[in-house]
């Protein structure tokens, strides 16, 4: 592992993560520390902890948690029933290839779906019910991220359901373990480890979501990721938003310890 | 390992080889850069057969970019990487890049059409003299709302006519700081360029008090979800409602008697540019008469060209809705440049309003 060639060919990677990960990461911090005339403090940091950025940290943190919480919903479910079918990739393929088109064409088709004139509104009208407001609400932000998100969650969960060797699911049974026991003492926790990383690419890009906010959430919605976009484009004051985005990193660091995977993890 | 390798280095030398194709192409195409200009100008603002019609008239050809926002338009002339020899910048914009030092004075010698230009929107605070900056566009901002939707009560002659009860989740807002508190602040009769934290808390307050109406805040999406009839109210740039009542003939614009912004997109110099003979001739050109009058069909916006104006249609000229009379214009302020601190404020001020919204 360590020897002279092995070092060698880590060269590039190493240079790689220096430029790309550690140097952005350190001039953050050194941004988050510079006022609007470049000079040192640390006020951005005082800025930060008033009523207005806590409250908008808390609304992101809530807003993410309930799409991470949906995505899993429909997700788990979804990658469970793929594992059973036949030709499981082919339906994987069919599931990941919307991925593929670019994020901004799928949320401006939203806008046109959710309209008042919309499909959607087209349909309850059958009902007799009248048009809703569906665009800018909470429903419709949150619908369109797990939309967005589901993808990334069903892979990493398809491929641990995929390994999971299916006669501990036919001892369990043989064991006389209901179906819903397999499940939550088995399958579950055999699992896990593919929900965590499905948890950590939905949750921490749903943190700083900024363009679905205003297009299909109308800036009802503020997020993190919102505020950072201000403070660069509009405001011009780095400083604060280096401020928001070290926070926003730090939160990251705290979601990746908490759903990381432990080395020799009890289910192998 | 090694076919990867090789392949990588495939594909650098194509690049390599294509970089430098192309840069012979280039050279080969202008040659120096004497009969070539660069126009740097928001997207759908200029009849394309002008460009041209200029190339025809002096043989400078016309390589044109376009922006959507004077913040990335500056970034890109700051970096400097590009030779841009005409952009467009809206007023407040003018102001700032002439404090980094990015503009070039224009040579009012080689401008003779300069004179088609209305002396009321010339030597304004933001360039006194016009040293860097020829106006191209103009207009205010006000409502665009739908007559046979809100009913005949509401003429938006007062910016209160927002606030009734009748409109609830029906505006939208544009996602502009400046826009939206300087709506506010008209709104309590103060100006839109106020340097004072309690009425910009007032502002914050009264605009608050806003929110059950507030339908969304957004951009450009608002022209198209206007024409559709989503919404039936909406605070807007008049030139973005020109493009709205043209599409849709239901609606209708105004502009509140309190006041409200005026603003100006203009014709500048930066300092990248390597053409500045041409630019000047682009900029001459572009004031001609004719050529102003069949680009304001085209546009759609409100000119500052009197000659052009003469010309013209005279129902759109009489429009008092874009082209409002004397009395209104004097209530209308056009943004100073309040410097870093008070725009973080007016930022602030704005983020602290949306999250009030629910």
């Amino acid at each position: 592992m360590f020897n002279k060639a092995s070092k060698g060919s880590l060269f590039p990677y190493t240079i790689w993560i220096a430029l790309f990960v550690i140097a952005p990461i350190v001039l953050i911090v050194y941004y988050s520390m510079l006022d609007l005339n470049g000079n040192f403090t640390l006020n951005n940091y005082q800025t930060f902890f008033s009523s207005v950025y806590l409250k908008m940290t808390l609304t992101s943190f809530w807003y993410a948690f309930l799409i991470t919480l949906f995505t899993l919903l429909f997700a788990y479910p979804t990658a469970f029933l793929l594992t059973k079918t036949k030709h499981k990739h082919l339906w994987l393929m069919l599931i990941i290839i919307p991925s593929w088109i670019n994020l901004l064409l799928k949320t401006y088709a939203f806008i046109g779906i959710f309209g008042l004139y919309g499909p959607i509104n087209a349909f309850l009208e059958v009902f007799g019910l009248d048009a809703q407001q569906v665009l800018f609400t909470d429903f419709s932000f949150i619908f369109v991220s797990v939309y967005i998100f589901i993808p990334f969650m069903i892979i990493p969960i398809f491929n641990s359901l995929d390994k999971l060797n299916p006669t501990l699911v036919y001892a369990a049974r043989d064991l006389g373990a209901s179906s819903f026991t397999t499940f939550r003492r088995v399958i579950f926790p055999l699992t896990i480890d593919g929900v965590k990383s499905g948890i950590q690419v939905t949750f921490i890009p749903a943190l700083s979501l900024f363009m679905i906010t205003r297009l299909i959430a109308g800036n009802k919605v503020i997020t993190l990721g919102t505020a950072i976009e201000q403070q660069f484009l509009v405001s011009q004051n780095w400083g604060m938003g280096s401020t928001i985005a070290v926070f926003l990193i730090i939160i990251m660091v705290i979601i990746m310890l908490l759903t990381g995977q432990k080395k020799g993890g009890r289910a192998q | 390992m090694r076919s990867l390798i090789q392949a990588a280095i495939a594909i650098l030398v194509v690049c390599a080889l294509l970089f430098f194709a192309v840069d012979r192409l280039e050279s080969a195409g202008s040659a120096g850069s004497k009969d070539t200009i660069t126009v740097y100008n928001w997207g759908e603002y200029i009849d394309p057969d002008l460009l041209n019609q200029f190339t025809e008239e002096t043989g400078i050809k016309v390589i044109y970019e376009t922006f959507d926002s004077n913040e990335a338009m500056m970034t890109k002339v700051e970096q400097g990487g590009s030779a841009y020899d005409v952009a467009v910048p809206s007023e407040y914009m003018v102001e700032m890049m002439k404090e980094k030092d990015l503009l070039l004075p224009i040579d009012h010698s080689k401008l003779p059409n300069f004179k088609n230009i209305d002396p009321y929107f010339l030597d304004l605070a933001f360039d006194p003299g016009n040293k860097y900056s020829i106006p191209y566009f103009w207009g205010t901002v006000g409502v665009v709302f739908n007559p046979s939707i809100v009913g005949d009560h509401l003429t938006f002659k007062s910016w209160e006519d927002l606030w009734d009860p009748s409109l609830k989740g029906k505006v939208f807002l544009v996602d502009g700081a400046r826009e939206v508190m300087g709506m506010g602040l008209n709104s309590l009769g103060e100006s839109l360029n106020a340097k004072d934290d309690a009425l910009l808390r007032s502002a914050t307050e009264k605009l608050t008090s806003l929110s059950p109406n507030i339908k969304a805040i957004i951009g450009d999406e608002i022209t198209p979800l206007m024409i559709n009839n989503e919404a039936s109210v909406a605070l807007i740039w008049s030139g973005q409602a020109a493009d709205m009542l043209w599409e849709n003939e239901d609606l209708d614009f105004a502009v509140p008697e309190e006041g409200s912004n005026l603003w100006f997109d203009n014709f500048v110099i930066p300092k990248t540019a390597a053409n500045i003979d041409g630019a000047h001739a682009f900029i001459n050109f572009m004031l001609d008469a004719e050529i102003s009058a069949q680009n304001n069909d085209y546009v759609g916006y409100s000119t500052p060209n009197a000659a052009a104006m003469e010309l013209m249609d005279p129902e759109v000229i009489e429009d008092e809705r874009f082209y409002p009379n004397e009395e209104l214009r004097a209530k209308l302020e056009v943004y100073e440049n309040l410097g870093l601190e008070w725009l973080g404020k007016y930022n602030e001020q704005f983020l602290k309003f949306k999250m009030s919204i629910r």
